[in-house]
């Protein structure tokens, strides 16, 4: 037992570079082990994937003949397919905060917070996590909405460009709910929240109908919601339709690095 | 500063409270490098909350605790990097395979990617899981997640493993089977072991040295022996712990002392 010591102790002294590599590292390895889970368990993606459809085909293809909506000279189900699936990434995400408190319950949050590992690269980890599960809903939702006939881009370079926005949204709204999980700190809790949320963050959006038909205090408060970003850049990718694509991934990745702050910021209450 | 190497571990007048309540109450103490050291004491006793505080997840609210001379607190990162850490929760991640949840860790704690691979099978091979890596961690039994966990802790090779209530909640043949994977990584890897248990026996059998704590306070440390004989001939740890709690041990432990009885003879034979 009088053996030295298996490593030489000696401080970690870390450089910038080496910090942001490893940040990308952690963001890797969430991600990796999100598609490792999926691979186990494929019902989620079916399962998940049947509001989506079930918002384009009953309420897209009925409000399609109503035309109740102003959409110009698009038809409503293209204007509605991008917001469909901006609101799908948008229902896994907010309640990703769930899985933050299921593995603090079960103790692997402890064991992820003694890795050498910044909170905020974990946090990130997650986030983008969410990103790689929200993938799939927005594959999905595209497939779909193909068959419908909506008229979509398929120039990959677009469709990249889709996904990123995809995953930077999704990266902002977990991040929301695992900041809310760091304040309430029950799943229940958790849940009630969620549902508070979903729905105003909904409404309070583009994704069903233009914000020009608002009345203003609406229109305000959906300028200040990211989905509202998120949808015109998914709009204007997939559809055409003009936007202002500076702004909308500039709010969005404001957003997202803002909302891991605030979650990494609130990870030392969920160690307790 | 000597030339001397640093202790494994050295807590200097570490206090710690939750709200009003005194959770370890100006602690001294001091682990050697290659040592297995035990911290005993009932439930409630500031175990858990040392390690806690030593395995930089609680910041020291007062005095100092150093990994091989590293301050954790400013040096965290550093002291991570020494640490594996298995908590007393069992704690896998059951949507994955074995070897997926300790190639998780191997990554987290930077193992290069050559290595990898290999690492990953060498720990499981030691934990002896090697056969069931594949399945899925949800269907293991509570002593194989438990030695999945010893697994996921070795993977960057630790130069302190910390153990929280190691064997707590396990049968007796898979408690036979930690405490010889312990020995066996201890003596393959000469690892420091720092673990907390309230099982006498484990604690005699695996232990160098142990240290005694009640309410956040240390009533004694020495070798299992030098306790023993403190009190008399035929004394047991169990009688230096009553002797220095003043508690009944099977109120603590609820019958769990009758099974470590029950395995004693199998694990000194394993031993």
């Amino acid at each position: 037992m009088s053996v030295a010591p298996a490593a030489p102790p000696s401080a970690w002294v870390d450089s910038r570079p080496r910090a942001v590599l490893r940040l990308f590292s952690r963001i890797g390895t969430f991600c990796l082990i999100e598609l490792q889970k999926l691979r186990h368990d494929r019902t989620e993606l079916i399962t998940r994937a049947i509001q989506p459809v079930l918002w384009l085909v009953i309420f897209g293809q009925t409000f399609s003949r109503i035309r109740a909506i102003p959409t110009g000279d698009v038809p409503y189900l293209d204007y509605l397919a991008p917001g469909i699936i901006a609101q799908s990434a948008l229902f896994v995400a907010i309640f990703y905060g769930i899985q933050i408190i299921w593995e603090r319950d079960a103790g692997i949050l402890t064991k992820l917070l003694v890795t050498p590992s910044p909170r905020s690269a974990l946090v990130a980890g997650k986030a983008f996590a969410a990103g790689v599960r929200t993938i799939s809903q927005a594959i999905v939702v595209l497939i779909v909405a193909a068959l419908l006939g909506v008229s979509l881009t398929w120039n990959p370079l677009k469709l990249l460009a889709v996904l990123a926005v995809v995953v930077l949204g999704a990266a902002f709204f977990s991040c929301l709910s695992m900041t809310i999980a760091g304040l309430v700190l029950r799943r229940d809790r958790l849940m009630g929240i969620g549902q508070a949320i979903t729905m105003p963050l909904f409404f309070a959006s583009n994704a069903l109908y233009p914000v020009d038909i608002m009345p203003g205090w609406l229109r305000a408060l959906s300028h200040a919601n990211p989905l509202t970003y998120e949808v015109s850049a998914l709009r204007g990718l997939l559809i055409g339709q003009p936007t202002n694509y500076l702004l909308d991934f500039t709010v969005l990745i404001v957003a997202a690095i803002a909302g891991i702050c605030a979650a990494a910021a609130l990870m030392g209450r969920l160690a307790r | 500063m000597t030339a001397d190497p640093p202790p494994a571990v050295e807590v200097t007048g570490l206090s710690h409270r939750f709200r009003d309540q005194v959770a370890v109450d100006d602690l001294d103490l001091t682990v050697s490098p290659g040592e297995c050291f035990g911290l005993l004491g009932p439930n409630g006793a500031g175990k858990t909350t040392t390690l806690r505080v030593l395995n930089t997840l609680y910041p020291p609210q007062s005095g100092s605790v150093r990994v091989f001379g590293l301050d954790v607190h400013t040096d965290a990162m550093s002291v991570r990097r020494l640490l594996g850490y298995v908590p007393q929760q069992l704690s896998i991640e059951g949507a994955l395979s074995g070897r997926e949840n300790v190639s998780w860790f191997a990554r987290l704690y930077d193992v290069p990617r050559r290595e990898r691979a290999a690492r990953v099978a060498e720990v499981l091979e030691i934990v002896d899981l090697t056969d069931a890596a594949d399945r899925l961690a949800s269907s293991y039994s509570g002593g194989m997640v438990r030695r999945l966990e010893l697994a996921q802790a070795l993977v960057n090779r630790p130069a302190l493993l910390v153990l929280d209530e190691p064997t707590v909640g396990l049968d007796p043949v898979a408690r036979d089977s930690v405490w010889a994977r312990v020995q066996e990584m201890q003596e393959r890897y000469g690892m420091t072991v720092l673990l907390t248990t309230h099982y006498m026996e484990e604690a005699d059998i695996l232990c160098d040295r142990v240290a005694l704590m009640h309410l956040g306070r240390l009533r004694a440390v020495g070798t299992p022996n030098e306790l023993k004989a403190e009190l008399g001939p035929d004394a047991s740890l169990e009688d230096v712990f009553r002797h220095h709690t003043g508690e009944s041990l099977e109120g603590q432990a609820k019958g769990g002392l009758r099974d470590v009885r029950g395995t004693r003879r199998t694990a000194q034979r394993m031993g």
